[in-house]
């Protein structure tokens, strides 16, 4: 930090859309060479920050921003991200930015290709001069190499592993001359831990080069990794600023949900009752045939009341055993229910034997996008017992008064962000959609609940909310739980017993103080 | 000016662009001293009688297969209603309780079929519908030019077999329902039994759109998956769509001719469904959203337009077929409009 003056310096920007504040009075400065972290939940205020900073047009026309922009001291009204890039503003989104088909260096030098003359050049002008490709690798090794990565300039984007397409896409930002501020959207969020890892090399790197680096993450233990300086929002609000020095990441947390997360109230329930226990689901010789998560034989037994773990590693099947009990994959084997066999593939008869699912694809079967969010909750229940109608003479009608009632009363409870239940599901954020998918299934009134990876995808106050639903349902009405995770946390946080599988099988049921060994055993394939 | 700001908003650009456009012809017509109340009465009529067809379009929709491209299916079902009602030689009101009665059931029928093809190709259901509309009509070609009727009403004036190619409705039941009841006011002729009639069949249909099955159907014409695992049949939901939009296409059609004097036979009603769909369009429906009310405003802007704007075009321009030129530019127009804004308007 050898300069005083901010490379970056938000003050005071606030933002409206349609007279709902979204942005208010927040203000950061980002030193040259500073690594410095932004968190917030989703809806926090995040993805707006940027978009005015970076000019996105759906800022001006939605009526501008208030506040002003100080870019090395000067003031500057950044009107489109052509000019943010003139003045030394790089981006990586969160989706990559590449054309599958070109090569590395093609893709790093993307529409500042350098050119030479040709044959055609020469007689016809300018406009035909060739692309120098020579160049392109000279450019993109040179930018590669400032990143520290081993990677063929000339290697196909499409065929590289996920990892290497995010450093593409920081090598491109890196190879404009000019950059001084560098902004990663989520640059992790899709990457394995091995890979975050070099990520975060990476960051480190370019802030010993003199690079502002502005880090867009909901990942604690990295900006305590990296980090200099952190401001937290929370919705639109600049809550703290802090010099990562001064705070922990329990702090961090705290101050970016607002709300304590949830206690392990379970812990002790799971001790007692353990015998005379009624079965509500029994499994016998299960397979699932669901692509990816193959299920080869299970056996297993749910106990009325509780609320069952199911965990292992991705890919073990762990996510075929709730699909085969909904009938959502071809299953065969026996299966029971409270004594009744249930029959299988057939979603309408698991519904009917009072079983409820929030399918772990949300995106695809959670919900329909474009019916509102109170037609969404009540559509199941609607089919499938006969609700929420009324007899205007002869013929039995939606009745809207008690939907939009229910609706409402969800919206609240779960405090799903919305402009009221007359919203398309589409336009809310993953975690408020996660919130309907549950109230949906909640409105089946099931005697089991199936719930499979609630949280994925979704930010961490959302998380707690949803954890502590699926808790809280299971205490106060008794429904028996199935819950899918491949968070080891969250299971052990909630559940009263843990079932691993591994490789399409029941690997170890275990109980949720057991010991990180004997997960870690089970995991592996078992005793 | 907020409010009608909002008002604005509401209605949507396509809708104020048809509107100032009727407004310009409405001023022409009355410059060039056209008619105005002859107009409007033709205008009112065009829009009942169009107003069934356009309807046939929800069920569709609703359940996923998105336009009914094959409405020619159910056309080619209303005409045969038609053409037995008179070969059994029964007029007015039993001529056409009767059209409508066969056409609804062999409707229905066909359209049950018509589902289950759909079925099977999902994802193309409007390409294919296309083409299978075609198809039929083109079957049904081979149909009329053998069929085995007698009336000399329907048959070549000529004797022999096969049905002619228009086959009047004077003396059957002409215009039954847009003379029912109506009345004039100020030179404007109101088509008061046509309106009944199609207004309550808007009423059905809303009462079926709240109905548990008309709800099932759109969930499982937004998203089939969702639809599934909530435990709804989505193909029979499909085959529910395709069913009543074709029903409702043989509907349609028998109104309609009723209203036109003829039955239009052979390959007339390969380019019917376009109308209807380029209507409901306008009206603000998109591939994933409609009601009743997209229908209704749609088919009376659009009604209106064709209506008005052709004696104004051939004043101007008095050249033989512009008329239909017009036509099929403005509806093929609206329609590569609206499917262009793929997710339709917000």
């Amino acid at each position: 930090m050898a300069e005083n003056t901010p490379v970056l310096s938000m003050k005071n920007i606030g933002k409206a859309f349609s007279g709902n504040q979204v942005l208010q009075d927040v203000s950061l400065d980002i030193m040259p060479g500073e690594i410095y972290a932004l968190c917030g939940e989703n809806g926090a205020g995040k993805s707006t920050l940027m978009n005015i900073l970076f000019g996105m047009p759906v800022i001006a026309a939605t009526g501008g921003y208030t506040g002003k922009i100080y870019l090395e001291g000067e003031e500057t009204h950044i009107k489109s991200p052509q000019e943010a890039i003139e003045h030394g503003i790089g981006m990586v989104h969160q989706e990559f930015m590449l054309i599958p088909g070109f090569s590395v260096g093609e893709n790093i030098k993307l529409n500042r290709e350098p050119l030479k003359n040709g044959a055609l050049s020469r007689v016809f002008g300018k406009s035909l001069r060739n692309v120098d490709f020579d160049k392109i690798r000279e450019d993109s090794k040179q930018a590669l190499d400032k990143l520290g990565v081993e990677l063929d300039p000339e290697a196909d984007v499409q065929t590289l592993p996920v990892g290497y397409m995010q450093f593409v896409e920081i090598a491109r930002e890196l190879d404009k001359s000019s950059i001084k501020l560098l902004i990663l959207d989520e640059p992790t969020a899709v990457l394995a831990e091995s890979e975050a890892e070099i990520v975060l090399g990476i960051i480190k790197r370019l802030s010993q080069m003199g690079i502002a680096v502005l880090l867009i993450t909901h990942r604690i233990g990295e900006i305590m990794e990296v980090a200099d300086t952190v401001t937290i929002l929370r919705d639109g609000v600049n809550v703290k600023t802090m010099k990562i020095a001064d705070t922990t990441s329990g702090e961090i947390a705290e101050l970016m949900v607002g709300r304590e997360l949830v206690a392990s109230e379970n812990r002790e329930r799971s001790e007692h009752e353990d015998e005379n226990k009624e079965v509500a689901i029994s499994i016998r010789n299960m397979k699932v045939d669901m692509p990816g998560e193959r299920v080869n034989g299970i056996d297993l037994d749910v106990y009325k009341g509780e609320i069952l773990g199911i965990g292992g590693l991705a890919g073990q099947g762990k996510l075929g055993i709730a699909n085969g009990i909904m009938g959502v994959y071809p299953t065969t084997g026996e299966i029971t229910v409270f004594g009744q066999p249930l029959k299988l593939n057939s979603p309408k008869d698991s519904i009917a034997a009072k079983l409820a699912f929030v399918s772990e694809d949300r995106k695809r079967q959670g919900f329909a996008p474009d019916l509102s969010i109170e037609l969404n909750m009540v559509v199941p229940a609607m089919a499938n017992h006969d609700e929420f109608f009324k007899k205007i003479g002869p013929f039995r009608q939606v009745d809207r008064k008690k939907v939009q009632e229910t609706a409402e009363k969800y919206i609240q409870e779960f405090q799903i962000r919305c402009t009221g239940p007359k919203q398309e599901v589409r336009s809310l954020s993953g975690g408020n959609q996660q919130k309907v998918c549950i109230a949906k299934a909640i409105l089946l009134k099931p005697d089991v609940l199936l719930v499979s990876e609630p949280t994925r995808g979704i930010d961490i106050g959302a998380k707690s909310i949803v954890l502590e639903t699926i808790s809280r349902i299971n205490r106060e009405t008794g429904v028996t739980i199935i819950f899918t995770s491949s968070e080891l946390g969250e299971l052990r946080q909630i559940c009263h017993r843990i079932a691993i599988v591994s490789g399409g099988r029941v690997a170890d049921v275990l109980k949720p103080d057991a010991s990180n060994e004997e997960f870690g055993l089970a995991m592996g394939g078992g005793k | 000016m907020e409010m009608v700001q909002k008002r604005m908003q509401q209605l949507g650009l396509p809708r104020i662009i048809i509107i100032a456009f009727i407004i310009i012809i409405f001023f022409a017509a009355f410059l060039q001293g056209q008619n105005m109340a002859q107009l409007i009465s033709d205008s009112l009529v065009r829009f009942g009688q169009n107003l069934i067809l356009a309807l046939a379009m929800m069920p569709a929709i609703m359940s996923g297969i998105g336009l009914n491209m094959g409405l020619a299916i159910g056309i080619v079902c209303g005409l045969l209603g038609g053409m037995i009602s008179i070969e059994l030689g029964l007029t007015n009101i039993y001529g056409i309780a009767c059209a409508m009665l066969i056409a609804l059931m062999v409707g229905s029928l066909v359209g049950v079929l018509y589902g289950k093809i759909l079925n099977r190709i999902k994802g193309s259901e409007m390409l294919i519908g296309n083409y299978l509309g075609y198809t039929v009509v083109y079957l049904m070609c081979m149909f009329w030019f053998a069929a085995p009727f007698s009336n000399p009403a329907i048959i070549w004036p000529m004797g022999g077999d096969g049905v002619r190619a228009t086959v009047t409705l004077d003396g059957y039941y002409s215009g039954i329902l847009n003379n029912f009841l109506s009345f004039e006011i100020g030179g404007i002729t109101i088509p008061t039994g046509l309106f009944l009639f199609v207004f309550g069949v808007c009423w059905i249909i809303r009462i079926f759109s709240n109905s548990k099955v008309g709800t099932t159907l759109r969930a499982a014409g937004d998203n089939p998956e969702y639809a599934r695992t909530s435990g709804i049949a989505v193909n029979r939901c499909r085959i529910i769509g395709a069913a009543l939009s074709t029903a409702l296409g043989a509907l349609g059609i028998v109104v309609y001719a009723q209203s036109y004097g003829f039955y239009s036979l052979y390959e007339a009603p390969t380019t019917m469904s376009f109308t209807p769909m380029a209507a409901i369009l306008l009206g603000g429906a998109s591939m994933k959203k409609v009601n009743v009310w997209h229908a209704v405003v749609g088919t009376l802007l659009f009604q209106t337009m064709l209506t008005t704007a052709l004696p104004v075009a051939n004043m101007l321009l008095p050249d033989g077929n512009l008329s239909e030129v017009f036509r099929i530019i403005v509806s093929n127009g609206i329609i590569l409009y609206a499917l262009s804004q793929a997710g339709g308007e917000k």
